[in-house]
């Protein structure tokens, strides 16, 4: 499926470009992306070594077993096939935290290990697992505490009362999670049933 | 609450940088050696993925760039329209999963140009809060531990952006009628 989105997004980009008559701006984009690309990786640098090495040091004192414990009743419904105490769960809900606290900068390195953890325990390496794909879901629907961002925005802008679309914003996140997490539920019951005719 | 909420956010990183180091001080890990052990993996992992963020960058410049995305966004805009929503609003719903810093461009010309208390700049403000990158996200997480097929983890992500789109939309609509 990404495959099909790439390919459409890069030809009708150079289709309308082309039917603009502003051909040479495809040559002058594909260059400065990919730059950009890089540098957003370079910058990357600085903060996943941090909260790694951060993420160590809670990992060796406990701190992260610790968490997995916490959020077991949780983590062994949404995730059936980690292990309950794994360190994958601790990563995740570090994750998820700094999601619900809008810190963007922290969940990117907490993400990335979970990832790696999860990867640990996929049967087929080039494939998404079960565990994978809902932790993606939960992730790009999570819940927003604080879009700290974009009330910057409305203060900068001068608004009234800059503060009013948190409770809203809130209600659309809790709906969505709630919502994308159980078709991730249903999804893997209809294959485990697929499974079982076939 | 607003204020608890703001305070929670702004303290919550010195709080984890004290409570990880103070706790392995407790518990005797030797605190230097752990974050360097942990940091070394650091560089690694961001190099790592600079192929897919680059094939994702290029495919979503051009995309916008070449005005394809306007062109896209000018055809569904009169349906939209029947709706109540402003047509801006349309592309920064179309740029929200593809790229964090344009969606929030956006979003930031919206606020400015209709207003932040308006029905468009609270929509927008609401809009951008409630959805992720899912793209990047995709991209990164998947690329940097070499998982190639993302199965429905695609369809997942973007539902959940969709899903957030309407709620925003009802809730908006719902609380700031315009």
């Amino acid at each position: 499926m990404l495959n099909l989105i790439w390919l459409c997004l890069i030809l009708a980009g150079v289709v309308v470009a082309a039917g603009n008559g502003r051909i040479d701006i495809i040559t002058e984009t594909f260059f400065s992306a990919a730059d950009e690309g890089v540098k957003v990786c370079l910058d990357l640098i600085g903060l996943m070594t941090l909260w790694l090495g951060m993420l160590e040091v809670a990992r060796q004192a406990g701190l992260i077993r610790i968490l997995a414990r916490l959020v077991r009743p949780l983590a062994v419904r949404l995730f059936p096939e980690v292990p309950p105490e794994h360190p994958a769960l601790g990563a995740i809900i570090m994750n998820i935290s700094a999601n619900i606290l809008g810190l963007g900068n922290a969940a990117t390195p907490f993400g990335l290990k979970a990832m790696e953890e999860l990867q640990k325990l996929n049967p087929r390496p080039d494939t998404a697992s079960d565990a994978m794909c809902t932790f993606l879901a939960a992730n790009t629907s999570c819940i927003t505490l604080v879009p700290a961002t974009i009330i910057g925005v409305r203060i900068a802008a001068g608004s009234v009362n800059p503060t009013e679309i948190v409770g809203p914003t809130i209600f659309a996140t809790g709906f969505s999670m709630a919502f994308v997490l159980l078709l991730d539920s249903l999804w893997r019951n209809f294959i485990k049933t697929r499974r079982r005719v076939f | 609450m607003m204020q608890l909420l703001e305070a929670v956010s702004r303290w919550a990183i010195p709080f984890l940088l004290c409570l990880f180091l103070v706790l392995g001080w407790v518990r005797r890990v030797p605190v230097y050696e752990a974050f360097i052990k942990g940091a070394a993996e650091g560089f690694q992992t961001a190099v790592r993925i600079i192929p897919y963020l680059v094939a994702m960058f290029v495919a979503i410049k051009v995309f916008r760039e070449s005005g394809a995305m306007d062109l896209f966004a000018r055809i569904g805009a009169p349906f939209l329209g029947l709706l109540g929503i402003p047509p801006d609003i349309l592309t920064l719903a179309l740029m929200r999963p593809l790229s964090g810093s344009s969606a929030l461009g956006i979003a930031t010309e919206i606020i400015r140009t209709y207003g932040p208390d308006s029905f468009a700049g609270r929509l927008a403000s609401v809009m951008q809060g409630t959805t992720d990158t899912t793209f990047f996200v995709l991209t990164v997480y998947f690329g940097s531990v070499g998982v190639r097929r993302y199965r429905h983890a695609v369809a997942l992500g973007l539902l959940a952006d969709l899903t957030g789109l309407i709620a925003s939309l009802f809730i908006c609509h719902l609380l700031f009628n315009p």
